[in-house]
């Protein structure tokens, strides 16, 4: 493990016994786990490079004993982290060796689905498919749907601001939750938004979605739900270089369509998932996009023969319209497939996540090359193409000595270079624990100083998920000083107060 | 303060006019050592929403304006946030995009002129439209910002790609705090294609609950509807110039490409027949009542009566005017499928606990009473009263970002 965490508190792990006992009293019978061998499914997350026992794991089925359990911590300063189905690819619900771990799994009811406001209302530890399968009787179902939708929770979504193949057009977790219930590390029940738009006062609704299990316990989530689009259809396009490719994205989009997905794969990627589902790809072209489009049918055939007219003109070599909902499943099955067909070419494969503006992928992709070769491993490429979010899978054998860390340097400059050009470190993975030191290369001291004082806000004291998201924990006290500047001013003019 | 500051001082320079970010840095971070309190505003336009501030004097951002990136194909625009937002509208206009939230526009209804307002004042106040319904408010196309916090510091959020989970978004943060946390200087939106044609069914003579129901069941029908409101008897005659007479009306708005809309229009419409008399609005016509609705032009009225936004659970909106056109004279109409409903007190007064107490009765949501003169404002609790742990949180946010209290005080509280 390259990444630091906190020194556990030698005071904490001395009064575990206690510790373990003060939570049986607010959780009975088997909702505390303090076994070694019992707690070791809980030592990871989806970032499987990183592991760690918990203090003690906590299963919760009540609000009033997560607020209770959240009470006592603050009380006796001692670290929390929250966690979901534990599906996180960047660490957030690592445990730390001095915190309780809180699951969530037990709030896993929908507590009402409510078809005239067109919203769900839902415990955090209902999976996001679970959603879709509520409503889906009615024609509904929720959009944002992350690859892991079958396993994460919608707690863990509204923690991480999920996305998915369809965000371009139906948005991310923050564009589809109406209100959540949270409690805070002091143990206060909070309720932001509802069945209403628009949250009141300050959109602390926008703050806690993204924020990584820092500020808060979710308990409840309200989502919106959309009526399911009357037709899907997918266009598998191949082109011979990825530019041209990039091209017809972006012709796609000046002509005013928001497909439901697009992606594209590079070649790497092609290959092996077509050698492991059969998608019946086509294997000689350097770059492939599937195009989905879905709405009314009239919408659908009236687009699909725009984006037909486009890729021609854009120097596709390849263009098949799925003519049956099993071959638009098929034109899926191999993107869908697309990290496991790396696991049968790789031992090990590091999925990054970074987000760039589309323009800039011929650049990006051709620093990757030259980067695959400098750290000699190769790199795979899954792009969600319509929104810039990029997911290079680097392929590396971890029995081989220093791999691993070079897999992860490469990674780094993968991700320094998505900043260069404009883009961003994290596109829906999440900082965590993977990101965390990395943040300097996005941010100043200024700016994360900024975000650092909405955790004072929340929790003053560090206790909830600590090590995450900041690479450096300034204590609430030192970012409460006020720095006045006293350099030079402007409007000299004006009287001095 | 001192009680030097509080005597009128014609010397004091009462508009302090930035035309730098490092400019707003200065003008802070002198405001914290002497602790002088600010106006934040743009041009002024919508002075009239929130709480009288008070402050001796404005830093007005009207001179921070222009558009600083404007990529069509990357559906990306940045701009100074003083840049009049009819210029921004403009230019995305003429490459077919527009700003997917609707940005209203309060300053007819506050008696101002038309199209006074800035970006940075649609994003303070965290504006929508008609389209909210379906594609999210300002809060949910903003991508990136940078603002000076009142500690007088510059800092960034998030970026210029819409998917992005780097931190905090304190973007969003920003979005809807009325000026109170940071002065915003640039700022990153998500602009879309505009649709190529939209239509119109109106409905007419329906209840208001029976609106209700024809609403839900066009919001639940897969015509992907970006417009549902409902316009009671008379009210109705107070948009498009007296054009839909005064029968009360039922608007639902389909748009997209044309043999989409055409489909979907013909679709839902047989399945409306069944409910009223159905009337169809084209294009340039469906767009000058949808801008009517947007501005919440029933009420532009050259009065200062009271009038309340209240966003509430879409199914519930009418059951809390039927609740108080039976305790206050109100004349009300609605938008976002029932869920925005638009309240004039008909006689002057804000009734600000009445309403309050009726929103709660019928499950929550809550009012802000956007338009009432500077007195009624000042003594009335223009924004809804949180419960304690919230307003604490709210509180501690503000006093990390602001400790000295010198952005636009009172404004929110």
């Amino acid at each position: 493990m390259s990444v630091m965490m906190p020194k556990p508190s030698e005071a904490i792990l001395a009064r575990r016994r206690a510790i373990v006992e003060a939570l049986r009293a607010i959780v009975p019978g088997e909702g505390v786990v303090d076994a070694a061998n019992e707690m070791a499914v809980f030592e990871s997350d989806g970032l499987t490079a990183y592991r760690q026992l918990p203090l003690v794991v906590v299963l919760p089925e009540t609000v009033g004993q997560v607020s209770a359990v959240l009470k006592y911590c603050h009380r006796e300063e001692i670290p929390v982290v929250p966690r979901g189905s534990g599906t996180s690819l960047s660490g957030g619900a690592l445990p730390l060796e001095d915190g309780v771990l809180l699951v969530l799994s037990k709030f896993n009811r929908v507590l009402e689905i409510d078809i005239d406001n067109r919203c769900a209302v839902v415990q955090p530890g209902v999976t996001n498919l679970g959603i879709t399968h509520a409503v889906a009787d009615r024609g509904f179902y929720y959009a944002p749907d992350p690859s892991s939708q079958i396993a994460c929770s919608i707690g863990g979504n509204v923690a991480e601001n999920s996305g998915g193949v369809h965000c371009l057009k139906y948005g991310l977790t923050a564009n589809n939750v109406l209100g959540i219930e949270f409690v805070t590390i002091e143990g206060e029940v909070v309720r932001l938004g509802g069945k209403h738009l628009d949250a009141e006062g300050y959109d602390l609704l926008g703050l806690m979605t993204g924020s990584e299990g820092l500020l808060g316990v979710v308990t409840e989530v309200t989502v919106r739900i959309l009526q399911r689009p009357e037709t899907a259809r997918a266009v598998l396009i191949g082109f011979p270089t990825s530019e041209e490719a990039g091209e017809c994205v972006a012709a796609i989009i000046a002509k005013g369509i928001i497909p439901g997905g697009m992606e594209m794969m590079d070649r790497p990627a092609i290959r092996a998932a077509e050698d492991f589902v059969h998608a019946g790809y086509p294997t000689d072209v350097e770059a492939l996009l599937i195009v989905e489009l879905d709405g009314p049918a009239a919408e659908v055939d009236h687009l699909l023969a725009e984006v037909e007219a486009i890729s021609n003109t854009n120097g596709a070599v390849t263009c098949r319209v799925s003519q049956s909902e099993e071959e638009r499943a098929a034109f899926w099955a191999g993107r869908k497939a697309a990290f496991p067909a790396v696991g049968r070419i790789s031992p090990d494969y590091y999925c990054m996540d970074g987000t760039i503006p589309r323009k800039e992928l011929p650049k990006v992709l051709a620093g990757m090359k030259a980067m695959s070769e400098k750290y000699g491993l190769r790199v795979a490429n899954v792009f969600h193409a319509g929104d810039g979010n990029l997911h290079p899978l680097i392929l590396y054998d971890a029995n081989n000595e220093g791999e691993l860390h070079r897999a992860e340097e490469f990674g780094n400059d993968i991700l320094r270079l998505c900043v260069e050009v404009g883009g961003v470190l994290t596109g829906e993975h999440g900082v965590g624990v993977e990101k965390r030191d990395l943040m300097p290369e996005m941010f100043g001291d200024d700016d994360m100083k900024h975000q650092q004082r909405v955790k004072c806000a929340f929790d003053d004291k560090h206790l909830l998920n600590p090590g995450k998201v900041f690479p450096e924990l300034h204590r609430c006290a030192e970012l409460g000083r006020m720095h006045v500047h006293k350099g030079q001013v402007a409007f000299p003019d004006l009287p001095r107060f | 303060m001192s009680a030097t500051h509080r005597m009128p001082n014609e010397a004091l320079t009462r508009i302090i006019e930035p035309q730098s970010e490092d400019d707003i840095r200065d003008i802070l971070a002198a405001a914290v050592s002497a602790e002088e309190p600010l106006a934040i505003e743009g041009t002024g336009s919508k002075r009239g929403l929130g709480r009288p501030v008070q402050a001796a004097r404005t830093l007005s951002l009207r001179k921070m304006s222009g558009v600083t990136l404007y990529e069509p194909e990357e559906l990306v625009l940045s701009a100074r946030a003083g840049t009049p937002i009819a210029e921004i509208e403009a230019l995305v206009a003429a490459s077919r995009q527009r700003l997917e939230f609707e940005p209203m526009d309060y300053g007819p209804l506050h008696g101002l002129e038309a199209g006074q307002g800035t970006l940075g004042g649609v994003i303070a106040c965290n504006l929508s439209g008609p389209r909210r319904l379906k594609q999210g408010a300002a809060r949910d196309h903003i991508l990136g910002v940078r603002a000076v916090s009142g500690r007088g510091e510059i800092f960034k959020s998030g970026g210029r790609v819409v998917k992005n989970v780097t931190g905090y978004d304190l973007s969003k943060g920003l979005t809807g705090s009325y000026g109170t946390l940071a002065v915003m200087s640039e700022i990153t939106i998500k602009v879309l294609p505009k649709c190529e044609t939209e239509t119109t069914l109106v409905l007419r003579g329906l209840s208001d609950a029976e609106a209700a129901g024809a609403m839900a069941a066009s919001m639940g029908s897969s015509a992907e509807v970006s417009g549902a409101a409902h316009l009671p008897a008379y009210v109705a005659s107070r948009v498009v110039d007296g054009e839909l007479g005064e029968a009360a009306a039922t608007l639902i708005r389909i748009d997209g490409f044309g043999p989409s809309v055409e489909a979907r229009a013909a679709h839902l419409g047989k399945a409306l027949e069944k409910v009223g008399k159905l009337e169809r609005l084209e294009r340039d016509a469906s767009e000058r009542l949808w801008r009517d609705v947007r501005d919440a032009k029933p009420f532009v009225d050259g009065t200062e009566k009271p009038v309340w936004r209240l966003s509430v659970a879409p199914a519930k909106g009418h059951e809390i005017v039927m609740s108080l056109r039976m305790q206050a004279a109100i004349d009300a109409f609605y938008d976002w499928q029932g869920g925005l409903v638009w309240l004039r007190m008909e006689n002057g007064e804000p009734e600000a606990d009445l309403l309050r107490e009726t929103i709660a009765r019928f499950g929550g949501g809550h009012g802000t009473l956007v338009r009432a003169p500077e007195t009624a404002r000042a003594v009335s609790a223009v924004f809804q009263p949180q419960p304690a742990p919230l307003a604490a949180l709210s509180r501690r946010l503000k006093e990390q970002f602001d400790p000295k209290g010198v952005l636009n005080p009172g404004r929110m509280g």
